[in-house]
């Protein structure tokens, strides 16, 4: 099982390989509300780590999404284009937003981990 | 002061709930340099009748379109108002209610926009419209920044026979984005050959329908040209009701369809408010500027409306938005929407017969008078003629006779020598027999 | 309160109403046309292909249908809306029976001027009248709303730094936090970067900070004043004389020019381009959302680069200069077809004139002093943002509601119950479930002490825990609370013809 890495703008990212699956986190959802619509970026691009890569719109508001890391578009989730609720119903699987190429493992570092990212919720209320 | 409801004694009782001696106290933070004590030259408050008096007085040294021949169009045309059109829109619930940001209390708002938008998009021949811009030209000006978002590229190409209003908004918006602007040169003629100017780094092609000089023409060829490169082909309507006779711009290919709404349901206002029309294709829905009205549900499963895609917008995109627009045209949409409600299918297609009928007429007299060349062999109720004194002075003579004849080309294009001799002339429903005979004699006493 | 139902869904005055496409019907029409005399068309055989789809209705039911649709509107004619930002007062009728003169009317732009002297002398006034209150000396006029008058100074603005040769170098922008969207959205359409100044703890600009981000890159500054806060900006001409020292401009936002008109002029403050929304200050209505209208008062520096066309005064005699040719100042272009809003132009005057500089300066005066209590009497229950007093406008915000499981949301649509438009929500965004409270001056004592118990038993029913005052609010309303999700993820923009049956295949 791969692990899970999160920054502090409550994205997450997850490595098999030289692919990184990134999404954002179920905290992010809740605070965005049911979300209406996903722009997704083209197959191809390259974004460098805090780059925008995407971008989620509730009804009253629009986030950008940042690549935690640096990398070159591989895939997106063509699911959310019918289905954006998929996001909703489950940010940290399903509701993932892009897959990119690694252009550094060594970025992963400066992210943080699982109970990293716990503390830092609760941190926040 | 009969609007401010506030006595004397009103004014001393909040100032002791508030715990101020007096109103200057609430005004503390204006730096003292800026504090003013009846330093305006401006007169002081009025009754209703004096402001009457001096309005009136104002309004009488116009020579009021209805009082005259009249057949001065160029982007706004004079058409019939049904009576029931500016009663509904006075109502108080229409005319003083805000955006409606609050759906519950604003269906009344949201139902029209949306029958509204249906409507527009009929009209064109396209799959969705927005709720409505400012007017036709500013319109134009979203439809090119649109074009650009969607294809990526940031080159527009005009034809030249866009009214130059239209082009010099275009070209004021994209000299300040820095977009690329190439625009051909006017010519009545009917020989330019834009398809020969877009290539691949074109974002949109742009051409008015009927043009400036009142010609029409297929658009396919150009759709095609545009689309084998890659481009979007915006087509301005500048007079929606050629819509019930002629074939819609949707049905030759047009990607973005834009048009001056005013000649429906709107009165004249010497060129404002009007309402611009902004129609697209289904897939290009999220990159439309301006409000949206949407239907939904409500919590008891009734069928209602509520703005929607507002995250395009400026109050939530803020730098990235669609556009920074916060308005649309609301009264004048609505006065839109009822005007072609009374109209319907027959209505709608029986006047634009008539305003083809009242120019082919118009045309068929003025063709035959010495010193006048009609340029325009197919049209809808706007035509160009080229006459033997320079179209401007003509003009005037007119005037001066009592027929306001058109406008002379050169007023829109000052300095372009080949234009000095045409007049832009528009009948509508409103001529009569009498006008065009009117205008016939006036016209032949002007040029002998 | 009567559960109720019947058996056509309407109830009592309140009527659902379908839409004219399912009540339309081929065979009728709403008006009688002459047919046409059938001479030979001219249309270059590019005649219309099928029909267009809409619906006949005859006169009586188009009446109806418009009456009952505006039956389920709230407006200012019935109630009170206390909108922050928004200026909803009182719209004259006697500005409607002037707009409605012929003269100005049933003019078309393109006449020969030579027969519409009084539609250039109405321009010219109005233009006279918007100097003299703001003390600024040019106005363009064409802008056709607040966020395009914004659009027309900040042209202005590059106009003059392209004129300086600066317009490479100097492409910052300062816009407060507090900024409404359509600053930071107009900044970046005329080709500027967006850089936000935040605000003190007492709401407004911070000085050091604005200071610290001058530099030879600052194009210039967009400050609301008073600002979105309902404050009044007290370092203003600090940060005016800051800015141009930097070699920038001031573009103020008018937005909020009903606190102080009458009171203060703009233009000594420093301010070197302000937009004035016509339908704000001056009462023009708003319709449902517009037409709205918005000249932009500009100072010397950027008067010369004001857009077409505008109209000049040369011994009395008015000229429309409509195109460069004939123009002797440096128009940056042109921003709309034609000359501006007429028909609001029209309104705005009649205002004016109505009230006079006494009667306007009353109107600033009777805002801030209804807004004040409000203020006053509301903050004890619920919780203002800042301290001391405010200008036309009180911002509240949620802390107040905190624990109770009500969101400002929910109170907002509990008021409609109470029969108010609720005021303004979640903006300005610096602070937590903003509320915005903006009474205007023509709302009587009477009416905002009703508001006033009102929102105070609100504020006690939820510090209480009764949720379901709120939690389905509205319920008294044609319409509950609408799904916006569904609308947002499958919009459904327009009525479609249901598909014909198939036939046989």
């Amino acid at each position: 099982m791969a692990d899970t890495k999160y920054t502090k703008d409550h994205e997450w990212v997850r490595v098999e390989g030289d692919t990184a699956t990134v999404g954002i986190t179920d905290y992010a959802q809740e605070q965005l509300g049911d979300v209406v619509y996903v722009e997704l970026p083209d197959i191809g691009k390259s974004v460098g780590a805090g780059d925008e890569a995407a971008v989620v719109e509730s009804v009253k508001a629009a986030s950008e999404v940042y690549a935690p890391i640096s990398g070159e578009v591989v895939e997106v989730n063509e699911a959310l284009a019918d289905a954006p609720n998929g996001v909703n119903d489950d940010a940290a699987g399903a509701g993932w937003f892009v897959k990119l190429k690694l252009s550094d493992a060594a970025e992963l570092e400066k992210l943080m981990s699982e109970d990293e990212y716990k503390t830092f919720l609760a941190e926040l209320d | 002061m009969r609007y401010l409801p506030l006595t004397p004694d009103d004014r001393q009782q909040m100032l002791g709930v508030i715990g101020a001696k007096s109103i200057d106290d609430l005004f503390v933070d204006v730096p003292e340099s800026a504090r003013i004590e009846n330093a305006f030259d401006l007169p002081p408050h009025q009754g209703e009748l004096e402001v009457e008096r001096a309005l009136s007085a104002m309004a009488s040294k116009n020579t009021a379109a209805g009082s005259v021949p009249f057949f001065v169009g160029a982007g706004a045309y004079k058409h019939h108002v049904p009576a029931t059109v500016d009663h509904l829109i006075q109502r108080s619930e229409f005319l003083t209610s805000y955006t409606p940001y609050q759906p519950e209390i604003s269906q009344g708002t949201l139902q029209y926009l949306f029958e509204f938008q249906t409507q527009v998009a009929l009209l064109t021949g396209m799959d969705v419209a927005n709720a409505s811009m400012y007017d036709g030209s500013t319109a134009c000006g979203e439809a090119v920044q649109m074009a650009h978002r969607v294809t990526r590229r940031n080159k527009a190409v005009l034809s030249g026979n866009l009214p130059p209003h239209y082009r010099a908004v275009i070209d004021t918006t994209s000299n300040f984005a820095g977009d690329a602007v190439v625009a051909l040169d006017a010519d009545v003629s009917g020989g330019e050959d834009i398809a020969s100017r877009i290539d691949g780094d074109t974002s949109c092609v742009v051409v008015q329908y009927p043009d400036f000089f009142g010609r029409v023409a297929d658009l396919s060829a150009i759709a095609s040209a545009a689309h084998a490169e890659g481009a979007l082909l915006i087509v301005a309507i500048p007079e929606i009701i050629s819509m019930g006779a002629l074939r819609t711009p949707g049905d030759m290919g047009a990607d973005i369809v834009v048009a001056e709404g005013q000649s429906i349901g709107n009165a004249l206002n010497y060129g404002g408010p009007y309402v611009g029309l902004f129609a697209t294709r289904q897939k290009y829905v999220r990159q439309m500027p301006g409000r949206l009205a949407g239907e939904t549900v409500d919590a008891d499963g009734k069928r209602g409306y509520v703005l929607t895609l507002s995250t395009r917008e400026q109050h939530i995109r803020r730098e990235k938005a669609t556009s920074n627009i916060c308005t649309n045209s609301g009264l004048c949409c609505l006065a839109f929407t009822i005007h072609l409600a009374l109209l319907g299918e027959q209505g709608f297609t029986r006047l634009a017969a008539l305003n083809h009928e009242s120019a082919c007429k118009l045309a068929g007299a003025l063709e035959k008078l010495p010193g006048v060349e009609l340029l325009t062999p197919a049209f809808f109720n706007e035509f160009t003629i080229r006459t033997s004194k320079p179209a401007a002075a003509v003009i005037e003579a007119l005037a001066d006779k009592g027929v306001l004849g058109g406008v002379p080309a050169s007023r829109l294009m000052p300095g372009n020598d080949a234009v000095s001799d045409l007049i832009v002339v528009a009948a509508t429903e409103v001529n009569t027999d009498q006008d065009r005979a009117a205008y016939a004699a006036a016209l032949t006493e002007v040029l002998s | 309160m009567s559960t109720k139902t019947t058996f056509t869904g309407h109830r009592g005055l309140d009527h659902e109403e379908l839409l004219i496409f399912e009540r339309g019907r081929e065979a009728a029409c709403g008006v009688d046309l002459p047919a046409p005399d059938g001479v030979a068309s001219r249309l270059g055989g590019m005649d219309r292909q099928g029909g267009v789809g809409l619906p006949g209705l005859s006169e009586p039911e188009v009446m109806r249908h418009f009456v009952r649709l505006s039956q389920k509107n709230y407006a200012i004619d019935a109630g009170f809306y206390p909108l922050g930002s928004c200026t909803m007062k009182h719209n004259p009728r006697l500005n409607e029976k002037m707009a409605r003169l012929p003269g100005f009317s049933d003019v078309h732009p393109l006449q020969p001027t030579s027969t519409v002297p009084g539609a250039l002398e109405l321009m010219s006034e109005l233009a006279r009248w918007l100097m003299e209150l703001t003390g600024m000396p040019a106005v363009a006029m064409s802008p056709k709303a607040g966020a395009h008058g914004e659009l027309c100074g900040l042209m202005a603005i590059r106009a003059a730094l392209e004129a300086r040769g600066e317009a490479d170098t100097r492409t910052r922008v300062l816009v407060p936090e507090s900024a409404h969207g359509t600053n930071p959205a107009t900044a970046a359409a005329c080709g500027f970067t967006v850089d936000a100044i935040p605000a003190t703890e007492d709401g407004r600009v911070d000085l050091a900070a604005f200071e610290a981000k001058l530099g030879p890159d600052v194009a210039g500054i967009m400050l609301t004043n008073p600002n979105t806060c309902g404050l009044f900006e007290r370092d203003i001409r600090k940060i005016a004389d800051a800015v141009h020292e930097h070699g920038g401009y001031f573009y103020c936002d008018g937005a909020n020019f009903n606190a102080i008109v009458g009171r203060v002029k703009p233009g000594d403050l420093g301010v070197d381009a302000m937009h004035i929304n016509l339908h704000k200050t001056f009462s023009t209505p708003h319709g449902g959302g517009g037409p709205g209208a918005g000249p932009v008062v500009l100072s010397d520096a950027l008067a010369p680069f004001a857009p077409l066309p505008y109209v000049t005064s040369t011994g009395g005699e008015l000229k429309l200069v409509e195109d460069e040719q004939s123009s002797d100042a440096d128009p940056f272009g042109r921003m709309v077809a034609f000359h501006g809003q007429m028909g609001m132009f029209v309104r705005a005057l009649s205002y004016m004139m109505s009230h006079g500089s006494d009667g306007l300066r009353q109107v600033a005066e009777d805002a801030v002093l209804n807004a004040n209590y409000v203020l006053a009497s509301l903050k004890d229950v619920m919780t203002a943002s800042f301290e001391g007093p405010c200008m036309h406008e009180a911002l509240f915000d949620d802390r107040f509601l905190k624990g109770t499981g009500v969101e400002t949301l929910d109170f907002a649509k509990a008021m409609i119950d109470e029969g108010y438009h609720p005021m303004t929500v979640y903006f300005p965004l610096v602070v937590h479930g903003a509320m915005l409270i903006e009474p205007t001056e023509t709302e009587s004592k009477e009416t905002l002490d009703e508001f006033i118990a009102c929102m105070a038993d609100l504020a006690k029913s939820a510090k209480a825990g009764d949720k379901a005052r709120f939690e389905n609010a509205p319920e008294l309303t044609p319409r509950r609370r609408l799904d916006e999700t569904t609308a947002a993820r499958k919009p459904v923009l327009r009525w479609t013809p249901p598909a014909p049956a198939r036939a046989a295949e």
